[in-house]
């Protein structure tokens, strides 16, 4: 029952993956590299079923955070380009006065 | 073999079974589906319910043990933090500016509507200054 779910899994992740490659948008590839990660998690906990050896939850639960994170890091830094800048709109980005805003967080 | 033993395969199997097929028609629909917006929806069945079902049928077969437990925490992770990035990612998309497919006709209405709510928000700022 856990070769079904592999195989499941291994289809949908290469489906996800043309996905990826082809997708016309950025927020596309963002969508299915994040699903991709998901697929990802339950491929590594079930091939531990699969082989005997259930202590790969373990890595399958560091890859879960590692995903969550990468994922809105990536999407900060498309919107801000920047990831540790902490300032809160754009950098350049004109506000309703017309003047840049400046919120006098310097990097 | 006992009857328990019996039910406990049986429940496993259907939600192992549930849970794939649910990853499959997720993957086929983000392949397939022509816009972004429905590609949300697409993904959003995997992050929820094959996920959860793929989970469950591993909890069942892995009986009272640790695994269990581990197995309960990656499902409740998973459970929060895909919804959020789906958002987040669509989110993203909506303030960068794009509509769904045959939206377009409903760009100058949501100008408008911004245009009113920051009017309204002038006044709410003021609410004395045309009476003085």
């Amino acid at each position: 029952m856990f070769a079904v779910a592999a195989i499941a899994l291994f289809i949908g992740m290469i489906l996800v993956l043309i996905r990826l490659y082809a997708g016309p948008t950025l927020y596309d590839r963002v969508l299915a590299g994040n699903a991709f990660g998901t697929y990802t998690v339950l491929f590594i906990g079930n091939l531990g079923f699969l082989m005997g050896r259930p202590d790969f939850l373990d890595i399958a639960l560091l890859y879960a955070l590692i995903n969550f994170v990468g994922t809105i890091a990536i999407l900060k830094y498309f919107r801000y380009r920047a990831i540790g800048d902490t300032s809160p709109t754009p950098r350049g980005t004109p506000t309703a006065n017309g003047k840049l805003k400046d919120q006098g967080y310097k990097s | 073999m006992t009857a328990l033993d019996w039910i406990v395969e049986i429940a496993s199997w259907i939600a192992i079974l549930l849970g794939s097929a649910f990853l499959i028609i997720g993957a086929i629909g983000t392949l397939r589906f022509p816009d972004f917006w429905s590609r949300v929806h697409a993904v959003s069945v995997t992050d929820s319910a094959g996920m959860l079902l793929l989970t469950l049928g591993m909890c069942i077969q892995a009986g009272f043990t640790l695994i269990t437990v581990k197995l309960i925490i990656i499902g409740v992770f998973l459970f929060i933090t895909g919804p959020t990035a789906t958002h987040a990612v669509a989110n993203a998309a909506f303030v960068s500016g794009f509509l769904p497919k045959g939206a377009d006709k409903f760009r100058r209405v949501i100008k408008l509507a911004d245009k009113e709510a920051k009017i309204a928000k002038k006044r709410k700022r003021s609410p004395l200054k045309g009476k003085l």
